[in-house]
């Protein structure tokens, strides 16, 4: 029998492998990019699993606009990543520093 | 029910599994192949909890424009990818302790009791069946209750629409082009110019 604790530590496995991801491929970007597009994928899991489960159908539309907040952070993500390699012709994230900051 | 929990166990497991590849594929290329596994079980997953629109839309939005997007700007772009490995090793054995401390801790809130909680009380329904499908159910709330929301959505993407076109265009120099203001305001006054040539000479 599956509960709703199966969904949650689904999304809670895929939430840490998108965190350990930034921390390991510290340096390459797009592979940041792809670990983020993981963590809310998770967050997508839990709200979809929470509608179906409390049988309220607005979890879904929230898991909707969160599939369009993804979309559109990929493809602003991946603008800057483009212009960026243009610039310096690599895409280490270490040397992202021409704003000192 | 056996069929459906062994359907979740199949779905889930290849999606962590190739979460993980994700992670750790050494060819980015392979990352983004992985990544798109990972988006179409989560979207059986959806089916299994009876949100067949937004499985339907995970699989057009994320298999058929993200993870092509990505995959284009990891074929276009010339990166010398084992360069960028570098210190995938040195930073595994931190990350493997945040991880595990992470997924312990997310472990441990679903352990604890919450026998108070709303979802307790009822029997949870595994796939919902409504009389009214899904797709219907959606529209029936998103155009009325969220109205605005799904408003607010449509600026989001054309905020980012702009914004990556702004990025990535390049406004390359000697390029001849058309000007229809100054076309336009043309009239025999500035367009010919009369000029007395002598006999025998050029301008």
């Amino acid at each position: 029998m599956i509960t709703l604790e199966h969904y949650l530590f689904l999304g809670s496995i895929i939430f840490t492998l998108g965190v350990l991801g930034i921390f390991l491929n510290k340096k390459n970007l797009i592979i940041i990019l792809m670990s983020i597009e993981l963590i809310l994928l998770s967050v997508n899991i839990n709200f979809i699993a929470f509608s179906a489960y409390i049988n309220d159908i607005s979890g879904q539309i929230f898991a909707m606009l969160t599939l369009t907040v993804a979309a559109a952070e990929a493809a602003i993500g991946l603008a800057i990543l483009v212009v960026f390699f243009r610039n310096l012709g690599s895409i280490e994230v270490n040397k992202i520093n021409q704003l000192k900051g | 029910m056996v069929l459906y929990s062994l359907t979740f166990y199949l779905f889930s497991s290849v999606a962590v599994l190739s979460a993980l590849m994700v992670i750790s594929a050494k060819n980015p290329v392979h990352s983004v192949l992985f990544l798109i596994l990972s988006f179409v079980n989560a979207s059986g997953l959806f089916v299994l909890l009876g949100a067949e629109f937004l499985a339907m839309i995970l699989v057009v939005v994320y298999v058929g424009a993200v993870a092509v997007l990505f995959l284009f700007v990891v074929m276009m772009l010339d990166i010398n990818f084992v360069k960028l490995r570098e210190g995938f090793l040195q930073y595994l054995p931190f990350g493997a302790l945040l991880g595990i401390v992470l997924v312990i801790e997310l472990g441990i809130l679903f352990l604890t009791d919450r026998s108070s909680n709303i979802y307790n009380n009822q029997t949870p329904l595994q796939p919902i069946v409504n009389e009214v499908e899904n797709t219907k159910m959606i529209g029936q709330i998103l155009y009325t209750e969220y109205f605005y929301l799904f408003q607010i959505c449509g600026i989001i993407l054309l905020v980012a629409m702009i914004g990556s076109i702004t990025l990535t265009l390049r406004d390359k120099g000697g390029v001849k082009r058309q000007n229809i203001d100054s076309q336009n305001t043309v009239d025999a006054s500035t367009a010919i110019e009369k000029k007395k040539v002598k006999i025998g000479e050029g301008i």
